[in-house]
C-alpha cells in the first residue's frame, strides 16, 4: 500500500510540473507581449518598462520559470506590484484586479467549493441510488420513471434547467434566496440556503448520468456467478444485493466520480454565470476576457491539483474496493 | 426459522433428492423456453448422480430449480422436487431461502468467477457458516471456516484464511468452493459442471475430494457434467438429458457399458480413447443442440438420429416414453425395438473404451 501509494504521488508530481512548464510556455509564448497582457490598462510607456524590470521578464525563460515556482514555495520579492515580499504561496500580482493573484484564489475558491462538494454528495447518492432501484425493480413503472427522469437531466442544459428553478423557486414562489454566498464557518445555515439551488441543478443534471451508468453496472453485476453463489449461500436478498453485488458494481463508478469532480472544481463556469456567483470558474472567465495572465496561470495550476489530487483518491479507493488492485 | 429439515434415513432406501414430472419454462420476447420437460429423478444419500448432456440440454436449468435460483417472475415450474421430504416446488424465497446452504449447497463450473473478488475466502465461508448459525460468534465461525478450508486439502489454512480468491490456483479455488458449500455439512449438494475449468490433473484430485468428503457426510450428489470420463470416475447413477426430456437412465455400468439410446451411443463415440486405434477418427454427434424454443415434434432428437427412419414415422410424430430397457432401473426413451437396438449398437460404440 505504502508502495503503491508513493508511486502514484511520484507520478503526480511529474504531471504536475508537467502541467506547470506547458502553462508557462504557453502563455509567454503568446504573441501578445505579456506586459501589457499584465497591465491593460493606464500602463504608460515608463511604467511597463519598470513592470518588465521587475518581473524579470528580460530575464531568459527558465530563470522567469524558476522565480515563479520560487513564489509559490517559498514566497518571492514583488516590491513594485506590492511594495513588499510576497509570501508563499506567492502565485504572482495582478494588475488587473490590483491583487495578488492568491489573495484573489483564497476568496473564490471556497465559493467553488461550496458549490461542487455538497452538490457531488447529492448528485452521487442521488444518482446511483436512482440507478440501483431502478436496476433492482427492472422493467416496473419505477423503473421506466427512473430512466426517464435521466434522460431529462441528460439532454437539459445547466443554464436551462438552472435559469427555470431560479425562475421558479426564486422569483415566482419564493421558497428559497436568490443564490448568495456566506461563509460555511460564519453562517452555515444562510450558506446553505444561499447555495441549494445551484446544488439542485448540478446534482439533478450529473445524477442522471450516474443513474443510468449505475443501473447498467448493477445488472450486468446481478448476472454475474458470485452473486448466484451468494444466493445459493442462503443469504438474504439484502445481503446479496447490498454487499455482494452493490459493491462490485459501484467501482467503475468511483472513477468517473472522481474525474467529474475534480474536473468540476476546477471551475464550474456555466454554474456561477447562471446564479451569479463569483467563484474560480467565473474568475477564469473574467481573467480570459481580461487578459490576466498571472490570474489565468494561477488558476490553470489549480485546476490541474484538483484532477490530479482526485484521480490519486480514486486510486487509493479503488485499491480499497479491489483488493486485486493492490498487488499491481 | 423454518421446521428443520428431517434427518435422512439411515437405511437409505429413502431418496434424499426426488424429481418428479420437474417441468421448467421460461417466458421470454422470443417465445416460451421449454428449458426442461417432465423429468424425474432421485438420489439417496452417499450416492452421486450424473446429470449428463450437450449444453443446452436443460441439465443445469433443472440443477438450478432444486435451489430455486431461477428468477419467479420468469419462470414456471411444475411437478415436485422433493428435498429430505419437503417439496421446495412453490416454496417462497423466504422459505426456501433457509435451506439453501444448508439442507443443499451448489458449486459452480468456474470458481473464479463464482467467488466475490473483493472478499476474503475465509470471510466468504464465514458468511456462508452464519447465515445459518446466526447465534455462533465470530470466532466460532472463523474456526469452523478454517477446519472446512484444512479438510478440502488447503495447505495452512489458518494463513490462506485472509487471502482473496484471485492469490489461489484453480484448483485451491474450487477446494475453497467446495469448503464454502460444505461448511453447512447440507445432505444434498449439487455440482454443476465443478471440473470442467480446471486441468485434467487438477479434475482427478477434486473428483477424489468429492467422493471423500461424500463418504464422509453421507452427501447425496448431483454432479452435471458432459465428461464421460468424469461420469465413469464418480456417478452411481446416470441420467442423459436431450432436449429437456430424459432419453436414458440407469446405473454407471448400465449407462456405460450397454448404452440403449442413440444419442448415449453418439456421447461415447465422441469421446477419445487411450486404448483404440490411434489413428481412428472420433465421431462427432451431427448436427447441432435443438433451439428450446421451438423443439423437434416427435422425438427431439431425430434430426440428428442415423435411425430415425427405422420406427415408421413415429420419431417425427409421436415423443417417446422411458420405458424399461431391460433390465431393473435401466430406462431408455426411443422409438426403436428392444432388438433393433441391440442389432445397432455393435455398430455404434466399442463401450468399454470409456469406463
Amino acid at each position: 500500500m505504502l508502495r503503491f501509494l508513493t508511486r502514484r504521488l511520484l507520478s503526480a508530481v511529474l504531471v504536475l510540473f508537467a502541467v506547470s512548464v506547458l502553462s508557462f510556455l504557453m502563455f509567454f509564448a503568446l504573441p501578445r507581449d505579456p506586459v501589457t497582457a499584465m497591465c491593460p490598462k493606464n500602463c504608460n510607456p515608463a511604467r511597463l518598462e519598470r513592470v518588465r524590470q521587475e518581473l524579470g521578464l528580460s530575464d531568459p525563460l527558465y530563470q522567469q520559470y524558476v522565480g515563479y515556482m520560487k513564489g509559490i514555495f517559498v514566497g518571492r520579492d514583488l516590491s513594485s506590484a506590492l511594495g513588499g515580499h510576497c509570501d508563499a504561496p506567492c502565485l504572482g500580482y495582478s494588475y488587473v484586479n490590483s491583487e495578488p493573484v492568491t489573495r484573489t484564489i483564497t476568496r473564490v475558491l471556497p465559493v467553488t467549493l461550496s458549490i461542487v462538494l455538497p452538490a457531488a454528495v447529492l448528485w452521487l447518492a442521488l444518482g446511483v441510488g436512482l440507478g440501483m432501484i431502478s436496476a433492482l425493480r427492472r422493467g416496473t413503472l419505477l423503473d421506466r420513471l427512473a430512466i426517464g427522469f435521466s434522460l431529462a437531466g441528460a439532454s437539459l442544459q445547466l443554464y436551462f434547467v438552472g435559469a427555470v428553478l431560479l425562475l421558479v423557486f426564486c422569483y415566482t414562489l419564493h421558497v428559497v434566496p436568490v443564490p448568495h454566498y456566506t461563509s460555511i464557518w460564519s453562517n452555515p445555515l444562510d450558506w446553505a440556503d444561499g447555495l441549494v439551488l445551484p446544488w439542485v441543478t448540478l446534482a439533478f443534471l450529473f445524477s442522471a448520468i450516474y443513474a443510468r451508468l449505475s443501473r447498467a453496472q448493477m445488472l450486468e453485476t446481478l448476472s454475474e456467478d458470485f452473486v448466484r453463489t451468494a444466493r445459493a449461500k442462503g443469504l438474504s436478498k439484502s445481503t446479496v444485493y447490498g454487499r455482494h453485488a452493490l459493491r462490485a458494481a459501484i467501482t467503475p463508478i468511483v472513477t468517473i466520480a472522481g474525474m467529474d469532480v475534480g474536473a468540476a472544481l476546477g471551475g464550474t463556469v456555466v454554474t456561477e454565470t447562471t446564479f451569479g456567483l463569483q467563484g474560480l470558474g467565473r474568475t477564469v472567465w473574467d481573467a480570459v476576457r481580461e487578459g490576466d495572465l498571472p490570474t489565468l496561470m494561477a488558476t490553470v495550476l489549480i485546476a490541474a491539483v484538483f484532477v490530479v489530487v482526485a484521480n490519486i483518491l480514486v486510486d487509493v479507493l479503488y485499491a480499497f474496493i479491489d483488493p486485486r488492485v493492490r498487488l499491481r | 426459522m423454518a421446521p428443520p429439515v428431517p434427518e435422512p434415513d439411515p437405511a437409505q432406501s429413502q431418496p434424499y433428492l426426488a424429481v418428479r414430472d420437474l417441468t421448467v419454462r421460461f417466458d421470454t420476447e422470443d417465445g416460451v423456453v421449454r428449458a426442461v420437460n417432465g423429468v424425474s429423478f432421485s438420489v439417496r444419500p452417499g450416492r452421486t448422480l450424473c446429470v449428463v448432456g450437450e449444453s443446452g440440454s436443460g441439465k443445469s436449468v433443472a440443477s438450478l430449480a432444486i435451489l430455486g435460483l431461477h428468477n419467479p417472475r420468469r419462470t414456471r415450474l411444475s411437478g415436485q422436487i422433493l428435498v429430505g421430504g419437503r417439496d421446495v416446488v412453490g416454496l417462497d424465497e423466504k422459505q426456501i431461502r433457509t435451506m439453501r446452504g444448508r439442507s443443499m449447497a451448489m458449486i459452480f463450473q468456474d470458481p473464479l468467477s463464482a467467488l466475490h473478488p473483493y472478499y476474503t475466502v475465509g470471510r466468504q465461508i464465514v458468511e456462508a457458516y452464519r447465515v445459518h448459525h446466526p447465534s455462533a460468534g465470530k470466532a466460532e465461525a472463523r474456526r469452523h471456516a478454517v477446519a472446512m478450508l484444512g479438510r478440502v486439502g488447503i495447505p495452512q489454512p489458518d494463513r490462506r484464511f485472509d487471502r482473496y480468491p484471485h492469490e489461489f490456483s484453480g484448483g485451491m479455488r474450487q477446494r475453497v468452493m467446495i469448503a464454502m458449500a460444505l461448511v453447512n455439512h447440507p445432505d444434498l449438494l449439487i455440482a454443476d459442471e465443478p471440473t470442467t475449468a480446471l486441468d485434467v490433473t487438477v479434475q482427478a484430485q477434486i473428483l477424489d475430494l468429492l467422493a471423500d468428503l461424500q463418504s464422509e457426510f453421507n452427501t447425496a450428489i448431483v454432479l452435471i457434467t458432459h465428461d464421460l470420463g468424469v461420469v465413469s470416475q464418480v456417478a452411481h447413477d446416470v441420467l442423459v438429458m436431450y432436449g429437456g426430456r430424459a432419453v436414458e437412465q440407469g446405473t454407471v455400468e448400465q449407462v456405460l457399458r450397454r448404452p440403449q439410446h442413440p444419442y448415449t451411443w453418439g456421447l461415447l463415440a465422441s469421446v477419445p480413447t487411450l486404448r483404440g486405434d490411434p489413428d481412428a477418427d472420433l465421431t462427432p454427434i451431427s448436427g447441432s443442440p435443438p433451439s428450446m424454443i421451438n423443439l423437434p415434434a416427435g422425438c427431439a432428437f431425430h434430426p440428428r438420429c442415423r435411425y430415425a427412419g427405422e420406427t415408421e414415422g413415429r420419431s417425427t410424430t409421436e415423443i417417446p416414453l422411458l420405458r424399461p430397457a431391460g433390465e431393473p432401473d435401466h430406462l431408455v426413451a426411443c422409438h426403436l425395438s428392444d432388438a433393433d437396438r441391440a442389432r445397432l449398437r455393435e455398430h455404434e460404440v466399442t463401450p468399454t473404451e470409456v469406463a
